[in-house]
């Protein structure tokens, strides 16, 4: 879908968040980004949403299709709905943005709520939800314009861990219906191997790629109880020791 | 119960005040011309509410009129300050020195410069009430989450979308404050710059009169006058307090 190649951003304050970053990301990939805290993480996913441009290296997308408005769906760690607008205006936005009509959008909403578990719930506002439900909102808003590449930045970092395994297996199963790309930052070694079929595990800052891992789970019930997946998570444990500085 | 309670008691405590007031004017036999009770007060309104009350609209027209040209002028200018940091450079200081520099200084001045009295006051209350409004609304509009705004503009969002659905909303809290602050500023102004104007060729407001009381030692009716510009004060806060809760159930609810 794109290469990263020798990508790097230093920041105007003259912070070095990503240090030569290359890796090919093929379409329909699940990548769980992994790394500590302020090793650029969420500065990569910018640079491939648009939002930062790289100061060395680039992003070469597939045939070169760089993508268009809308194309790209973006999952904050907070839900950052609107709280004046109910959950399906929250939903429309994108939609909105692009001049399409409310009437004609309708459809596609009362779909893509019921998809995410809140046909009953149209109707209320945010601060009417729970953080769950705020997040389901979230990513119904990103998913509404169909996007071919979904990023997310620690979205389930502030729920419960009820609510977040729920989340998880709904996300995962989306991703295995859909057949999208999404990239996927997290803190957690468990959430990255649980979700992911491609694990990106990044060094301290200056963020580098320091183990790219593959993985084949079982899906369904047994994902997250198979000895498979236990063994992963020591692996990427394992990993994480040798890259992080001792002492 | 206990709200019934707080709402009563500032009615009960003005009851037990005017009643001490009156009390003691009376016992000590204060003449009128001096200190005048309630009772002096309220008969002298009944005497020159023919005067009075066309004044005080006069008074409230210039405050109206004042408030709206301080919106208009305060939220244009935040939403330019907001969109272009050269602007907020160059007009930020002067908005401040305009702000701090005493309008009874700049009034005499805008009043010889403006030939219509009508538009001289109105400028000079407005003077005074742009700020607050513009202020807050500028607070507001610069806390608009950074989060939202990269949404916009991953969705390919124009610079009007991002004001009009994003960032005027999510500072109306902050102007709503900022008129309600103003709003009670343009009252002060328009009295301000009554008084500077004084007979000056457009005698009308409340200000007048109370000068004119004063030079002819009518007491009570200054202190009508008084009281009448005290009520339109506390009118015009709760009015837009209550504009406030409502425009906020009505964007939130
Ligand atoms: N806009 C910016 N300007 C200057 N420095 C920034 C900016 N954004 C991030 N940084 C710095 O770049 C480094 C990487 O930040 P980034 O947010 O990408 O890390 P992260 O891996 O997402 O961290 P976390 O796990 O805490 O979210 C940090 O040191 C951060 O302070
Ligand atoms: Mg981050």
């Amino acid at each position: 879908m794109f290469s990263l190649r020798a990508a790097s951003k230093t920041y105007a304050s003259g912070t070095k968040a990503l240090e030569n970053i290359t890796a090919d990301i093929a379409p329909g990939e699940f990548v769980a980004l992994l790394g500590p805290s302020g090793c650029g993480k969420s500065t990569l996913l910018r640079l491939l949403a648009g939002l930062e441009t790289p100061s060395s290296g680039e992003i070469a997308w597939e045939n070169s299709q760089k993508p268009e408005p809308g194309e790209i769906g973006f999952v904050f760690q907070d839900a950052t709905l609107m709280p004046w607008l109910n959950a399906a205006d929250n939903i429309y936005l994108p939609l909105r943005l692009r001049g399409i009509r409310k009437t004609e959008a309708q459809p596609k909403i009362d779909a893509i709520l019921a998809q995410v578990g809140l046909a009953d719930f149209a109707k209320a506002r945010p601060k009417a939800l729970s953080g769950g439900m705020r997040m389901r909102v979230s990513i119904a808003r990103a998913l509404i314009s169909e996007p071919i590449l979904l990023l997310m930045d620690e979205p389930f970092a502030a729920l419960d861990e009820f609510t977040r395994h729920r989340l998880q297996d709904d996300l995962h199963t989306l991703w295995r219906r859909s057949g999208k790309t999404i990239i996927f930052v997290t803190h957690s070694i468990y959430e990255a191997a649980y979700l992911a079929s491609r694990i990106i595990v990044m060094s301290p800052r200056p963020g580098r790629i320091a183990a790219d891992i593959r993985t084949t789970l079982p899906d369904g019930e047994e994902r997250r109880t198979s000895p498979a997946y236990t063994s992963l998570v020591t692996d990427i444990t394992r990993t994480l020791h040798e890259i992080m500085p001792h002492e | 119960m206990n709200k019934w309670l707080e709402r009563l008691a500032p009615i009960a405590f003005g009851i037990i005040a005017l009643s001490a007031w009156q009390g003691a004017v009376s016992a000590l036999h204060v003449p009128f011309y001096v200190v005048p009770g309630p009772i002096d007060i309220a008969r002298a309104y009944l005497t020159d509410y023919a005067v009075l009350n066309p004044a005080l609209l006069s008074t409230l027209t210039v405050t109206f009129a004042a408030l709206l040209v301080a919106t208009a002028v305060g939220v244009a200018l935040a939403v330019a300050m907001a969109a272009s940091p050269l602007f907020r450079a160059a007009v930020q200081p002067w908005a401040v020195m305009l702000q701090v520099t005493p309008i009874v200084a700049i009034a005499p001045l805008i009043i010889l410069w403006v030939s219509q009295p009508f538009i001289a006051l109105v400028v000079c209350a407005s003077i005074i009430a742009f700020f607050p409004i513009l202020s807050n609304t500028a607070a507001g509009l610069a806390a608009t989450p950074q989060d939202l705004q990269d949404l916009f503009r991953l969705n390919g969002a124009s610079r009007w979308q991002v004001l009009f659905l994003l960032s005027l909303p999510s500072a109306l809290p902050n102007f709503l404050t900022g008129l309600r602050i103003s709003g009670t500023l343009a009252l002060v102004g328009a009295v301000v710059a009554e008084f500077v104007a004084g007979s000056g060729g457009f005698a009308s407001g409340l200000a007048y009169r109370i000068i004119e009381a004063s030079y002819r030692l009518e007491i009570p009716r200054m202190f009508a006058a008084l009281v009448l510009l005290g009520v339109s004060g506390i009118v015009i806060y709760a009015a837009l307090g209550l504009l406030e809760r409502v425009l906020l159930r009505k964007r939130d609810a």
